[in-house]
């Protein structure tokens, strides 16, 4: 298996309102914390490690 | 500052060469009376080896240094005959606690596997250690362990080396076949040869203190990140003997080194802690910072490296001497071998080989840690606290938490010297790992499989034997579960997948070099001369 990049969430408008509620009253730095430990939970639910790899490659900005 | 422990100080005598200005040949001279040094005297000398030891100095160790020692290097220094009084001496653990600011957030259990004679872990300060193995080299008639002799200069030669030393009667020259460099990170001997010694080097720095305090704590390794006592940083607490303990705090890069060793600076430090009303001395202190480097080449013609001479890692994981005493084992049978005429010179660079890729994964282990303890951005300082933060509450965030990656044995998974498998085989005694123990029984007494092995080639057999393989000084000793020990755990059959018949063919250092479901004379002899550097 390589990493989905077709649509698989099952209700993307109410995991993106979840997501963004959940920071609403948030600061940068609290929000930034949140972030980092939401990507290791869900590290963990991708657990293969090409997959992960794929995604930060995916992620990182494009090279300068 | 307190001793609990006397240096011995050794007599410094001149050698009869020195004295009578004669050049004189020797085969293996070994450079640097460390632990890695003192090993390889042993070793060598177990294995039949004349072997001349220099050292710059006349004591141990100053200050407890080393503290861990794992599993692995004491199986070797039981194969040498000098671990009883360490293992006696040392403390064992195996529960460790992880802290965040003020609270724990987890804690681990070593969980060694049971059926081993030797404990995962022992602590104990690196100046006992050296001790009991320069005893031991003293007693030992093939080892001429000379005291204040310093090598100067280093001429190579393609079939010896050439060497200025310097003692306190001034400056002579000996020849060696064979040098063996354990004088540490700043080697001498690597300089001399113009040996490259790369990689990357941390900006920070620690204290290191030993305190000797009878509080009652458990004898366990705590690590806190970013505690509360010590905003910002790590610290580290072990047990050692002689109610000795290990403190260990990070500094930063900004920290003066000078300030930081001395006692009014350590004190409170200390104090904040394990208390204000703990009662302590200070023992010893060291502000020190680290880098992970590796030599080039292991070898440089006749001048072989080992130790710290060859590599550096960080503290964090207990790597250092560990995989400098795990270099010995793998060099002392091969140069003997090579010395003895039983293999070609090629034997000696597999060494190279097979520690080099070592050395990478344990500078690989102990770089990650370190980025792990001192984050260098606030990225990435940001997922360490996350991870610190969930993993006092899911368990699935504890394995990311590293405050160091234990020492273990590095399987030399692509060694030249391996006999690829030719069948399927559960468990992870592959070709290039180093054989497990398991206890065993011999004529109804309790024994252990290790202790059973050869001091050259053992063929370990789940099925009878039905020829001897002669090869001449290198023919194995054969062992065949049921006739030569009883598998009393059923643990030897487990650990080896020794269905009926499997043979495996192991190593002088104890490691596998070759396994079939069955025997073959001729493939044993193939594997044999594989595992001599003869074929590839």
């Amino acid at each position: 298996m390589t990493l989905m990049l077709s649509p698989n969430l099952e209700n993307p408008d109410a995991f993106y309102e979840a997501l963004t509620d959940a920071q609403r009253d948030l600061s940068d730095e609290q929000a930034n914390d949140m972030n980092a430990r939401l990507v290791l939970i869900l590290a963990n639910q991708v657990g293969r490690l090409e997959d992960l790899r794929e995604a930060i490659r995916l992620a990182a900005p494009a090279e300068a | 500052m307190l001793n609990t422990y006397q240096f011995p100080e050794f007599e410094y005598v001149q050698s009869p060469e020195q004295i009578a200005g004669q050049v004189l040949r020797h085969p293996v001279v070994v450079v640097g009376a460390g632990p890695v040094g003192l090993t390889a005297a042993l070793d060598f000398a177990a294995r039949g080896l004349k072997v001349v030891v220099l050292d710059d100095s006349d004591t141990v160790s100053v200050g407890s240094r080393a503290v861990c020692y794992a599993k692995r290097p004491l199986e070797i220094w039981d194969r040498l005959g000098v671990a009883d009084r360490m293992l006696d001496k040392g403390i064992g653990w195996k529960q460790g606690r992880v802290f965040f600011r003020d609270r724990e957030v987890y804690n681990f259990d070593l969980l060694p596997e049971e059926g081993h004679k030797i404990p995962a872990f022992i602590n104990l300060q690196q100046y006992y250690l050296e001790e009991y193995m320069v005893e031991a080299a003293r007693s030992n008639p093939l080892i001429d362990l000379r005291w204040k002799h310093k090598v100067v200069s280093l001429h190579r030669h393609d079939d010896h080396a050439e060497l200025a030393v310097e003692t306190p009667d001034g400056i002579f020259r000996m020849e060696a076949d064979w040098v063996v460099a354990c004088d540490g990170a700043n080697s001498d001997i690597r300089n001399m040869v113009g040996a490259e010694f790369k990689g990357q080097f941390f900006q920070d720095r620690f204290l290191i203190a030993d305190i000797v305090m009878k509080a009652n704590f458990p004898t366990e390794r705590w690590f806190w990140f970013d505690p509360d006592f010590h905003r910002g940083q790590s610290a580290l607490l072990h047990k050692q003997s002689d109610d000795v303990w290990r403190l260990d705090f990070q500094l930063g890069w900004d920290a003066d080194p000078k300030l930081e060793k001395q006692p009014e600076r350590i004190i409170p430090r200390v104090k904040a802690m394990i208390g204000e009303d703990v009662e302590f001395e200070l023992e010893w202190a060291s502000v020190y910072q680290f880098a992970c480097r590796r030599i080039d080449d292991f070898r440089y013609g006749r001048v072989l490296f080992a130790g710290d001479a060859a590599h550096q890692v960080s503290p964090f994981g207990a790597r250092g001497a560990n995989t400098g005493v795990q270099d010995i084992d793998n060099l002392g049978w091969k140069l003997a071998a090579v010395i003895r005429g039983d293999a070609p010179d090629s034997l000696i660079d597999s060494y190279h080989a097979e520690r080099a890729y070592a050395a990478d994964d344990n500078i690989l282990n102990s770089t990650r840690s370190t980025d792990f303890i001192t984050p260098k951005n606030t990225a990435s300082r940001r997922f360490r606290d996350a991870a610190l933060a969930l993993s006092e509450q899911f368990e699935f965030a504890r394995p990311l938490v590293n405050s160091g990656r234990l020492s273990v044995p590095t399987p030399y998974a692509q060694s030249p010297l391996n006999t690829p498998d030719d069948a399927a085989w559960a468990g992870r005694m592959a070709p290039g790992t180093c054989a497990a123990d398991a206890p065993v029984k011999v004529r109804g007494e309790e024994a252990w499989l290790l202790e059973l092995l050869g001091d050259g080639f053992t063929l370990l057999s789940f099925g009878p034997v039905p020829e001897t393989v002669s090869r001449g000084a290198l023919t194995p000793k054969i062992l065949v579960a049921g006739e030569d020990f009883e598998d009393s755990a059923g643990l030897v059959a487990e650990r080896y997948d020794g269905t009926p018949g499997s043979v495996y063919l192991i190593r002088p250092d104890q490691h596998v070099a070759a396994r079939w479901r069955q025997f073959d004379a001729d493939k044993v002899a193939q594997a044999i001369a594989r595992a001599m550097g003869e074929t590839t």
